[in-house]
């Protein structure tokens, strides 16, 4: 990898070498190196391009890290990620993809994950998007990712957008068994004039299934944030989405959370909020010897944290 | 030393004019003073035009002789003024470790922060990695933002009712914190307070209502008079 990779590797896993344990990354749509280990294996796929991620039963304590980074100008990527998660598993899987975009074509990938959660397994997904680069070509990335919860399984997934992608169309779609919990948290920043489009779906199929959705955001300058979460109860369930978002400058967000009870033992909730940053909290941290803009970047920095 | 010369604060509601404080003249150069007077009376407004969150409409401050009417929030804090607010505000996300960071102004240790926190009777390992959210109850809110003025530690503090919704047997173990402050430091402390208990450790004492210093010197002087009015016709002060 040649030093801009290295560097958009490190934004997005904060790893400055290789990854420990099990990992793949891909680099400019080819293979940029791979490891297993004997509980993790990873293979790519021979239809399509992408991988198959098969964790053992019983795994404990280990990780797969699968970044992928994307620096030719021009270059539109996309891949079908599948990961099998063995019953009893406790791993966690850090995914991320950055762009550097030089050139004035647009760059893009397109991941579509699918995660198959086993019976008790136990998973935490990180997943990073960064962008950068001079050129004027558009940086852009339209992950899916479906979920698959068996019994008793729980998924905490925490998606992170910091900066840099011009256009991003998110969607998570997720199904859950008895006693499973989904776990989301979302925090996002956009500015210039990005345009940023969650959509998550949430079907509480068995009893006793759960799903909190969280999503902080901040939009800056001239962009424009939506937020659809639909959570659906079809079982004795318990179903919690929550946006809360910064608005500065000429930033528009708009937020439309949908929950539908399909049984009578389902209980859920939706809350948002939508609003600039309260005056009085940047006078508390003037008062402290912050400038206006120092105690607006405190502020950002903590709700997104 | 802290002087204000000739304040006044007008403000316009509903196209009318109001004056919130009247030609306000007060030296500070004590160790501690306490302001008192009716609810509505003008303190908070003060404090905040000693802070520099509102902008007299005449008159002039000056810090230790520097003419600061004209300084920031920003230049005010890094001249040397901490002001803890009357209602303290909350943040999304950012914890107690957090503001007691930046009020340092430095990167402190994290028992550091939590001898401020223990000073004010907060259990620091309980504390320290909470959000400034609405988690917290007022009472606690009160006493993070004493701890935040404490980790300041700068030359003039203005405490807005410090004392506020702090329940009665933390209150004596606050009084205890301004007894030893007021030992420690090489300033002035300013503190509006409602209570005798608090009127009591002040070196001077100043009473503001309808917008005007009405009285000002020792607190000798003043407290017995202030608690004989109160038994005659001047019930607005709560002592
Ligand atoms: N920004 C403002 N606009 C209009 N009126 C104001 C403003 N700020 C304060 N006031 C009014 O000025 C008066 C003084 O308010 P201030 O908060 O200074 O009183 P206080 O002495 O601190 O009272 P308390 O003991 O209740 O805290 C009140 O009548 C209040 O309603
Ligand atoms: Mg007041």
């Amino acid at each position: 990898m040649n030093i801009i990779e290295k560097g958009l590797l490190e934004k997005i896993t904060g790893l400055h070498e290789v990854p420990q344990g099990a990992y793949n990354i891909r680099a400019n749509g080819g293979l940029g190196g791979r490891n297993t280990t004997a509980n993790i294996d990873i293979v790519s796929k021979e239809d399509k391009p992408g991988i198959d991620i098969i964790i053992k039963p019983n795994t404990k304590n280990e990780s797969v890290h699968i970044p992928v980074v994307v620096s030719k100008s021009g270059l539109n990527d996309l891949v079908y990620n599948d990961f099998y998660i063995g019953e009893n598993a406790d791993v966690v899987i850090v995914a991320g993809c950055g762009i550097h975009n030089n050139g004035d074509e647009k760059s893009s990938h397109d991941g579509i994950h699918s995660f198959h959660v086993g019976k008790n397994a136990k998973i935490k997904y990180v997943e990073k998007h960064y962008g950068d680069g001079d050129g004027l070509g558009e940086r852009v990335m339209n992950p899916t990712t479906v979920i698959e919860i068996d019994e008793g399984g729980y998924m905490e997934m925490e998606t992170t957008q910091i900066k840099g992608i011009d256009s991003t169309v998110r969607v998570t779609n997720a199904s859950l068994a008895n006693d499973a919990k989904l776990v989301i948290k979302e925090s996002l920043m956009t500015h210039g004039k990005q345009y940023a489009k969650t959509d998550f779906t949430v079907d509480l199929n068995g009893e006793n299934s759960s799903a909190n959705v969280i999503s902080r955001s901040v939009a800056k300058d001239e962009s424009y944030q939506v937020f659809l979460s639909n959570i659906n109860g079809n079982n004795k369930c318990a179903g919690h989405t929550e946006c809360d978002a910064i608005i500065m400058d000429k930033a528009r967000v708009s937020a439309i959370p949908e929950i539908t009870a399909n049984h009578i033992d389902a209980s859920l909730i939706h809350e948002a909020a939508i609003g600039k940053i309260a005056g009085e909290q940047l006078l508390k941290l003037m008062t402290l010897g912050l400038t206006e803009e120092e105690a607006e970047e405190q502020i950002v920095n903590g709700f997104l944290k | 030393m802290l002087e204000l010369k000739n304040i006044s604060f007008k403000v316009s509601v509903e196209n009318q004019e109001k004056e919130i404080l009247k030609n306000v003249n007060l030296v500070i150069d004590d160790k501690f003073v306490a302001i008192t007077g009716p609810n509505g009376g003008g303190k908070s407004t003060l404090a905040k035009i000693i802070a520099g969150i509102y902008q007299p409409t005449t008159g002039q401050i000056l810090l230790d002789g520097v003419d600061i009417t004209n300084k920031s929030i920003t230049e005010r804090a890094n001249l040397g003024i901490s002001f803890a607010f009357q209602q303290p505000v909350r943040f999304k996300g950012l914890t107690v470790r957090d503001l007691i960071t930046l009020s340092a102004g430095k990167q402190i240790t994290v028992s550091e922060a939590c001898t401020y926190l223990s000073e004010v009777g907060l259990c620091a390992r309980d504390y320290i990695d909470r959000e400034i959210n609405a988690s917290l109850s007022g009472g606690e809110l009160k006493r993070i933002e004493i701890a935040m003025i404490m980790a300041r530690g700068t030359k003039l503090s203005v405490f807005d009712e410090p004392e506020a919704g702090i329940d009665l047997w933390s209150f004596n173990n606050l009084i205890r914190v301004f007894e030893k402050m007021h030992e420690k430091t090489n300033g002035s402390i300013i503190i509006i307070s409602h209570q005798e208990r608090i009127l009591d450790i002040a070196d001077k004492i100043a009473l503001v209502a309808n917008g005007e210093v009405k009285k000002y010197g020792s607190k000798e002087e003043i407290l017995p008079e202030l608690l004989r009015k109160e038994n005659t016709n001047f019930g607005c002060v709560k002592l």
